[in-house]
């Protein structure tokens, strides 16, 4: 088995922005083994969370392609590409993107849900409501199960979205800006929740601004305008 | 499954999907009420018209009538599709009561109350013989005496509840009727040395169609004397009509049409005799067709007031495409979180429609309900606004209706039930596409540089 898990070549995308043309990426090209915990920097507009975007199949480039375990993403169907972001890659956003509708429990087994009909959750559910506890345990948020993520501080929040983004195992974790949003000692908490992840096998790519944070990953690259220097 | 919690969610812990809610039930409510009164009083005045002549007529406009339908009623006795048949004489006459100058043109038919009761609806109708039409031109206070059933409206007056005052008995009143007599060409015919026919009748019962042109019209007479009256008595017998009852199991189009068939064979046999004009002014025509002149104006009533309410459910489908255009912008964010973590466009569109459904189906719940408790009660509400403002819907002294129609049909029911459904899906439905078709980056409104 290969050693790199994905692969990005050539990755361009550009924004029309008014009358004008924003040319975000021009041309990345970008691996990342698996195991690896990687750090894209960047300053702001720099284009990175984009990129991580399109690495996750959120969005779509408009040249070059991203290739998971050799597979090239731009020839998945929809069908496909949903099951891709349902099994294979879990997402970290910077605003956490809960649904309120749902309790902090339900957050996290929302894509145990989404993958199976009513009876095959019916059939499974037994063991999504136990990992979803088990990862809440792991979080430190056992306490919290039945709220909402209203009620919940930024922190939580986002531990709340790890423990989503960890529900269906993926084999890569993609984190934007995952403390952007959160003070220095709550942003730590979550650093050393990815950290510690990572020691466990578990593959990231983080994207962030901030140099300090970076160097909690195992390597660093810089994107800056629009290439991966 | 958890498009199902999402929708029970969507549903009872958003306001908005309440406004979307109360949207339907307010349309919901106003279309079961207003259908089933328009649909109640076209069915019952519908009704009205089937029980005045029987299922079939084949008869002639012209005031001289037709002859040979002795003969005529004999083969239709004998066919395998009619229960029974009744000859009627129509015609105008004036009427006035014994010794008096003060007469009024009225409408006649004569009728032969026994066929005549078992063609049509006649015998229900009567107040004192009720059901019991073979004594119906017996005037209790002088059984030999000439009868004549007057309608309902020409003899006593409607009161502000659209209720009338019987005497226990019927009164003592003698009522002169006089006919213009015709001969088979429509010429005057002399009845001795006049040329009217005047005959005294006695008041010996009251019917009430519910037809307020017929109630307010006609006076029925014994069918015999009626055609003397008419001058259609006499060698060369003619009657104005045949009313025609099929068997229960005959379709009204196909008993019209073997009857049809039949009266062109019989007029065929019949050319050659004097007079066969008269048989060529012969129709053969069913209820619905006999009666339309006035049944057609109410059903053009019908289907404006359905026109309207397409227009409300029009309005109804703006109404629910802006609330739920609005719910669903205001939820991109969570299709975008959910194609994240693997929904499909599909899944999205469903989740969508599955709410629009249930806001479709909430919606119509309560306002079928407001509607059933509402028609429960409309006569009573009628009333105590009548008893306490003089307000009514319908004056009774004016329209021959009893109470407001409330009986709800199950058919319309489940097509208001079905047309709000299918309005909330079609108000979700194209937004909830839209925004199925985002890349989910673009719900998540983080295309941040």
């Amino acid at each position: 088995m290969s050693d790199v898990i994905l692969k990005a070549d050539g990755i361009c995308k550009s924004y029309r922005m008014g009358s004008a043309q924003v040319n975000v990426l021009k041309g990345v090209c970008l691996a990342v083994k698996r195991g690896e915990f990687l750090a894209i920097v960047g300053s702001s507009g720099s284009g990175k969370s984009t990129l991580l975007h399109i690495l996750g199949a959120l969005d779509k480039p408009d040249k070059g392609a991203v290739s998971f375990e050799g597979k090239n993403l731009n020839s998945l169907r929809t069908r496909q590409l949903g099951y891709f972001r349902n099994k294979t890659v879990g997402f970290v956003f910077q605003f956490y993107h809960l649904l309120d509708e749902l309790s902090v429990s339900e957050n996290v087994f929302l894509p145990a849900m989404v993958s199976r009909s009513i009876v095959g959750w019916i059939m499974h559910r037994r063991w999504a409501k136990k990992r979803a506890k088990g990862l809440l345990d792991q979080l430190g948020l056992s306490e919290r199960a039945d709220h909402k993520p209203y009620q919940l501080s930024g922190g939580e929040r986002q531990r709340v979205a790890i423990g989503r983004a960890l529900m269906n195992e993926p084999k890569l974790l993609l984190a934007d800006e995952p403390t952007g949003n959160l003070d220095s000692a709550t942003g730590n908490g979550i650093l050393n929740v990815l950290e510690k992840l990572n020691q466990g096998g578990q593959t990231i790519v983080m994207v962030t601004h901030d140099e300090k944070i970076a160097h909690r990953a195992g390597r660093i690259v810089t994107l800056t305008d629009g290439r991966i220097t | 499954m958890y498009k199902v919690i999402l929708i029970i969610r969507y549903l009872f812990k958003k306001q908005i999907s309440y406004l979307a809610s109360i949207a339907v039930a307010l349309c919901v409510f106003i279309v079961t009420v207003v259908m089933t009164i328009m649909t109640g009083l076209l069915t019952e005045f519908k009704q009205k018209n089937h029980n005045f002549v029987g299922d079939c007529i084949v008869g002639t406009e012209s005031l001289v009538g037709f002859p040979y339908y002795e003969d005529f009623m004999k083969i239709l006795e004998q066919s395998d599709f009619v229960e029974a048949v009744s000859p009627v004489i129509k015609s105008y006459a004036l009427v006035s009561l014994d010794g008096t100058e003060r007469s009024r043109g009225i409408e006649i038919m004569g009728i032969d109350p026994v066929r005549h009761g078992k063609v049509t609806g006649f015998g229900k109708t009567l107040h004192y013989n009720k059901d019991n039409v073979s004594k119906v031109f017996e005037p209790v206070y002088e059984p030999a005496l000439a009868g004549c059933v007057v309608g309902v409206d020409l003899w006593l007056a409607r009161d502000a509840w659209g209720e009338y005052s019987y005497a226990s008995e019927p009164a003592k009143a003698a009522l002169a009727i006089t006919c213009f007599p015709l001969t088979a060409k429509g010429a005057l015919a002399r009845a001795g040395a006049d040329i009217v026919n005047t005959k005294i009748f006695y008041y010996s019962d009251t019917s009430q169609s519910g037809l307020a042109r017929v109630d307010g019209s006609i006076i029925y007479l014994p069918f015999d004397d009626a055609q003397v009256l008419c001058g259609m008595a006499g060698t060369d017998k003619r009657a104005s009509a045949v009313y025609i009852k099929f068997r229960p199991d005959v379709k009204l189009a196909a008993g019209r049409e073997k009857t049809a068939l039949l009266w062109k064979k019989f007029a065929e046999e019949k050319t050659g005799n004097k007079p066969t004009d008269l048989l060529k002014a012969v129709t053969v025509k069913s209820w619905k067709d006999y009666r339309r002149m006035f049944v057609a104006a109410m059903e053009k009533e019908y289907t404006m007031v359905a026109i309207m309410f397409a227009l409300v459910g029009i309005t109804t489908v703006c109404i629910v495409f802006v609330v739920l255009y609005m719910i669903v912008s205001h939820k991109s964010k969570d299709i975008g979180i959910l194609k994240s973590v693997g929904a499909s466009k599909a899944d999205v569109v469903e989740l969508f429609c599955g709410f629009s459904v249930m806001v479709g189906l909430l919606g119509s719940f309560v306002g079928i309900i407001c509607g059933w408790v509402f028609l429960l009660r409309i006569n009573w509400i009628e009333n105590w606004l009548f008893e306490h403002f003089g307000f009514q819907l319908w004056d009774r002294t004016i329209y021959a209706i009893g109470g407001i129609p409330n009986e709800i049909e199950p058919k319309l029911l489940a097509a208001i039930i079905l047309a709000a459904v299918a309005v909330c899906l079609a108000g979700a439905f194209l937004p909830s596409r839209y925004a199925a078709k985002l890349e989910p980056v673009q719900s998540l409104q983080v295309s941040q540089l």
